[in-house]
């Protein structure tokens, strides 16, 4: 889980940086660049099978876990304090982790499959004259509903990185007295920047803050 | 009368041991595969046998009634271990330590068997280090000792304040590891109830399978018991709740002798009795005896106050304070031996200085060590005119380094923080000597049946030296029994596996079963627990800490009746077959309510006062015990005669020839 | 005598093929002094002389050491307080008219054998695994202070070995694991030079056997270490996912 769970944070950290692209309120022209440059490159193009390979490895791991550690306490306690010993995010990275792939469907219906199967060419061209990737993000959060799931989406990212970042690195055997703050800070810290630039993509092109 | 052979080899003190070992027989490797080896017990002196008999290749079956054997009561032993390492240069030898340990006997161990123990002492600590026990290190990264009772030298390792947890833990993984080979066959949740014995030597046990209630039959070339000591007749006591007497019982019932049973260590330092429902006492490490200074208030109405909560300890000025044991034991202090602190405070309470509401309580005050500590703390890290606060806090922080689990167990049960408000402590059964009688290679008068450990009547005479129990244990199990074992068991290489359908095991299981049965059938009204107390409150009373020949020959009146009523009036519910806690209490209790007379009898029997057994009507004018080695320089063997308190004794002379018999003082 | 009234909700179970239910249990005359236990004991005294059965619970030592005392007491393995086990706590903690939920460990691996008792051999067979230094009983090692041991390895050594197989972490963790009690023991050995050589041995041999014995995974939810009665650091599992981790990596 963590070796994967690291790769899938790796992965959000470009993903967030492409998308942050639209904050230059230039009408989406740097970030069709970006995102231009991104769906035609050979390396990056490998990279998403090997991202898909490890989302799938973490999926599919997660499910296993949850199944092993299911199957581990059959009959479960009448009364349990949970909240006396541990966080009650940390106990449900499989529920978090659920919500995210429910979310990531539709975020992938949303626009992956989009560039990659149906073509967004119907949406016309940007300024610079490329495919218009962010036409699409445009009219898909004109839709309050979409928007409020992005937010959701995104909340639930916030608590399974929130436990997952620092857990990484516990799993890896990193733990050290004089270093386990600045580990839990960056992964505070991530856990609230990343998510929160995310959920600020729709909601500021649902607002007209960027056009 | 039989004459008791103690087999004590010949040869100068020092010589003993090694030209014993080099001269018993052996038995070779292929023929140990053909052996057979119970261990009734995994605790130190259990665990270090059954895993050192299976490295050697004996086939072991070990037996313990707990859920696993890391839970035996040495676990608990929270002090040190003492070795005669002389690692601190401050004149530690074999010879001191062997000299430590007759003394604080009070002249009445064999000397012999407490000199090997001396000898092998230094081993332990290798071997244990050797198995990753964690000692506690100084910063150079070599071993640390402190002090303890009753010994001028520091001679004591230890690993905080859970030495006993360590070293069974280490002797614990020794034995997993010959779990995990298949060399032993381990039997947890099993209760030996029987010792089979056949043509007069040990070949096996009756178990009781705790979980399914079955009875079994285990035979074995031979039968190892260590299975600790028998404080629990006391009701009250240190010991774990289930420490029983049963396993050495049954053997005494069998034909083993029982040696010097009155032999009871009562240790200073436990927390006082809160109430009736109080179902065992907890210790503070006598570690603690090494900073604690032990108090009552010097008047008696200072005393009354305290205890009719008008007056807290603090209240009480230095000069108002009587620091009884250091004012009559300059030389030692606090570290007399457990059974001078015990009496001592026992006599202050008795006159009336008691600090608690039962007026059985005496302080432990760690005041002047936290100043103490403080003000060093202060000196090292360069504090220049600390505040009094600062002192304190410094100081704390030593104490808690050094005592603070033993503090916060202490807080968890009084429900008072010991570093503001004085300990209040009480003197507590903890050890007993007493045991199985065993000559010099551990046997005891039954072939084939051996004792270890605080089982046997042990090397520590009247009274055992703190963290001397688990250096008995340990020297027993890894270097005494591996050894002389084999004496016996080069007699056994051609006998075969023993048959267990043969009429002896038949009848012992068929007792043993007869006796469940009467329990579960009994229709009794009271429960197990309620004669428990009785027999306790009676052996307390009587056979505790002082003695006398009135009190003694009422008590043995008193536990016949009880026992009279036990067996018509105890009720056990449940079924033989399966899980049955009460079932298991009703045996363990049978058999106290028989030891608990023997107990009496030699008490009565002994008119001398030595180490733990002190008779009111022997001590010296300034209520010191009082030896009379003319008529008692011995062990005092018991042999069953078919019935409880029908017993004969038995005499092995002690005799001294590198030890000098004196009063001891610790003036 | 104390005052406290309180109502048990306490699991029975007949034996270990048996269906158990939670049965209701109220006690009074409880002391503030009492231990738990002790408030059991006399339960069960009123129990017993009503002819009913008594209340099957593991325990032995009562001062926290052995680890045979168990029990998930209000929805906590060991009940309220931290760094204490069942039998080191006490009434004082509850108050008049509580109402206290007593329930054996829950877990595939620790079978309950009566009512509130559980067997624990998994533990056993963990240790048997590899929980140990490879070294014979012998008189002739070398002196124990012929190797020097940094004062900080051994305490951190000393502190991972402080654990009594209570089986409370499992009883606690979400998933039922038993990492932190295979952690203490490996990590402990790992940190002596005494137990360097067979490390990664120890480490691929003791999990193996955890994962046989069927309990969970770790998912570093640290409710171990909070319910730990000794206190054991998640820093000992970070240990263990090293040296596991480094075994795997390299073994042959």
């Amino acid at each position: 889980m963590a070796l994967t769970g690291l790769f899938l944070i790796s992965f959000l950290v470009v993903h967030a940086t492409v998308n942050g692209m639209i904050f230059f309120n230039d009408g989406g022209v740097t970030f069709n660049e970006w995102a231009h440059f991104f769906g035609t490159n050979l390396l990056i193009r490998t990279m998403e099978i090997v991202l898909f390979l490890g989302l799938i490895a973490h999926v599919v791991d997660g499910l296993m876990l949850w199944s092993q550690n299911r199957a581990a306490r059959p009959v479960k306690y009448a009364m349990e304090k949970g909240g006396a010993n541990r966080s009650w995010y940390s106990a449900s990275m499989g529920f978090l982790g659920t919500l995210i792939l429910l979310f990531l469907v539709l975020h992938l219906w949303h626009f992956w499959v989009k560039t990659r199967f149906t073509g967004i060419e119907g949406y016309g061209v940007d300024a610079a004259g490329r495919e218009n990737l962010f036409a699409v993000m445009q009219q898909t959060f004109r839709s309050p509903a979409a928007v409020i799931i992005y937010v959701l989406g995104c909340f639930s990212l916030f608590w399974h990185l929130l436990h997952g970042f620092k857990s990484a690195f516990q799993s890896l055997g990193i733990n050290h007295s004089r270093y386990n703050g600045l580990i839990a800070m960056c992964g505070t810290a991530f856990s609230i920047i990343v998510p929160a630039l995310f959920a600020l993509m729709p909601i500021s092109i649902h607002l007209n803050w960027i056009k | 009368m039989t004459k008791l052979d103690s087999k004590i080899p010949p040869g100068p003190i020092d010589r003993k041991w090694t030209d014993h070992k080099g001269h018993i027989r052996i038995v070779a490797p292929a023929n140990k595969r053909r052996i057979d080896v119970i261990v009734v017990g995994t605790g130190l002196a259990g665990g270090a046998a059954a895993a050192s008999l299976a490295e050697m290749g004996y086939n072991v079956k070990a037996f313990c009634f707990q859920d696993s054997a890391r839970r035996a009561h040495s676990i608990a032993a929270q002090g040190g271990i003492n070795a005669a390492k002389n690692y601190m240069n401050d004149g530690d030898s074999t010879y001191r330590l062997f000299y430590d340990t007759v003394k604080g006997g009070d002249y009445r161990a064999r000397e012999a068997n407490v000199y090997r123990l001396a000898e092998v002492s230094a081993n332990i600590i290798d071997q244990c280090v050797a198995q990753g026990v964690p000692f506690a290190r100084d910063y150079g990264g070599l071993l640390d000792n402190r002090s303890f009772g009753g010994v001028q030298v520091s001679r004591t390792f230890y690993a905080r304040g859970q030495t006993g947890q360590q070293l069974l833990l280490g002797a614990y993984s020794a034995l997993m590891r010959q779990v995990g080979k298949g060399a032993v066959q381990m039997y947890d949740r099993h209760e030996m109830l029987d010792v089979v014995i056949v043509d007069g030597k040990a070949r096996g046990i009756i178990a009781r399978n705790l979980i399914t209630g079955a009875i079994e039959r285990h035979g074995a070339h031979a039968v190892l018991l260590c299975t600790g000591g028998y404080g629990n007749v006391f009701f009250l006591s240190t010991n774990a709740m289930g420490s029983n007497v049963t396993a050495a019982w049954k053997a005494h019932k069998r034909g083993a002798f029982f040696g010097n049973p009155c032999y009871t260590q009562i240790h200073p330092t436990c927390i006082p009795v809160s109430g009736h429902h109080q179902s065992k006492l907890t210790l503070m490490s006598e570690s603690l005896r090494n900073d604690g200074r032990i108090w009552v208030p010097k008047n008696l109405e200072d005393a009354k106050a305290i205890r009719e909560g008008r007056k807290k300890g603090s209240d009480i000025a230095e000069e108002d304070r009587d620091y009884y044991l250091e004012r009559r034991y300059p030389a030692f202090g606090n570290l007399v031996p457990r059974d001078v602190a015990s009496r001592a405070a026992k006599e202050r309470c008795d006159a009336g200085f008691g600090v608690n509401r039962t007026g059985e309580a005496v302080y432990l005050d760690f005041g002047a060590a936290i100043e103490r500590y403080g003000k060093q703390q202060a000196n090292i890290q360069k504090i220049d005119g600390p505040t009094k606060e600062k002192i304190t806090e410094l100081g704390r922080a030593v104490v808690s380094e050094k005592y603070g689990n033993l503090f916060d167990m202490y807080e968890n049960i009084v429900g008072e923080n010991p570093y503001d408000h004085a300990m209040k402590i009480y003197p507590a059964v903890h050890y007993t000597m007493g045991g199985l009688w065993v000559d010099y290679d551990l046997q005891t008068t039954v072939p084939g049946l051996f004792a270890l450990g605080e089982a046997n009547f042990s090397d520590h005479g009247a009274n055992r030296l703190g963290a001397s129990a688990l250096m008995q244990g340990l020297a027993d199990g890894y270097f005494v029994i591996p050894y002389t074992v084999g004496d016996y068991l080069a007699d056994d290489i051609r006998t075969g596996p023993i048959d267990t359908k043969r009429p002896e095991f038949e009848s012992a299981e068929k007792e043993v079963k007869d006796r469940i049965s009467h329990f579960l059938n009994n229709k009794g009204t009271k429960p197990v627990d309620d004669f428990h107390r009785a027999l306790g409150k009676v052996m307390w009373d009587k056979c505790g800490m002082a003695r006398n020949a009135e009190g003694l020959k009422e008590a043995i009146q008193e536990i016949r009746r009880i026992r009279e009523e036990f067996w018509k009036d105890v009720r056990v519910p449940g079924k033989a077959d399966g899980f049955n806690q009460e079932l298991e209490k009703a045996g363990r209790v049978a058999d106290f309510l028989e030891l608990g007379e023997l107990m009496c009898m030699d008490a009565l029997h002994r008119n001398e006062s030595c180490g733990g057994h002190f008779r009111e009507e022997y001590q010296t004018p300034d209520g010191e015990a009082m030896r009379d080695d003319a008529h008692f320089a011995y062990v005092a063997a018991w042999e069953w005669k078919g019935k409880a308190g029908e017993v004969e004794l038995h005499k092995e002379p002690l005799t001294f020839d590198e030890v000098k018999l004196t009063q001891r003082s610790y003036k | 005598m104390g005052n406290m009234k309180l109502t048990l909700k306490v699991w029975r179970q007949g034996g270990p093929n048996d269906k158990g239910r939670i049965v209701d249990y109220p006690v009074s005359d409880v002391s503030e002094d009492m231990s738990f236990l002790e408030m059991l004991d006399v339960l069960n005294d009123d129990l017993v002389r009503k002819g009913e059965d008594p209340i099957a619970f593991d325990h032995d030592c009562r001062e926290g050491i052995c680890g045979m005392c168990s029990l998930f007491i209000n929805g906590e393995a060991h009940g309220p307080g931290r760094g204490i086990t069942t039998c080191q706590l006490h009434m004082r903690r509850f108050k008049d008219g509580d109402t206290i939920y007593v329930e054996p460990w829950r877990s595939t691996a620790f079978p309950v054998i009566k009512d509130l008792a559980v067997d624990r051999a998994a533990f056993d067979r963990i240790q048997a695994a590899g929980g140990f230094v490879s070294v014979n009983t012998s008189g002739n090692l070398v002196d124990g202070n012929a190797l020097p041991i940094p004062k900080d390895d051994a305490d951190k050594a000393f502190d991972a070995a402080t654990c009594i197989g209570c089986g409370a972490c499992v009883a606690t963790c979400p998933n039922g694991s038993a990492m932190l009690f295979v952690a203490a023991k490996v990590s402990q050995l790992a940190l002596l030079p005494q137990g360097k050589p067979e490390s990664k041995r120890r480490a691929l041999a003791m999990v193996e056997q955890m994962d046989k014995e069927g309990f969970g995974n770790c998912s570093n939810t640290g409710a171990c270490e909070v319910e730990c009665p000794k206190n054991i650091s998640l820093e000992h599992i970070a240990r263990l996912n090293r040296e596991y981790l480094t075994a795997t990596l390299t073994k042959e």
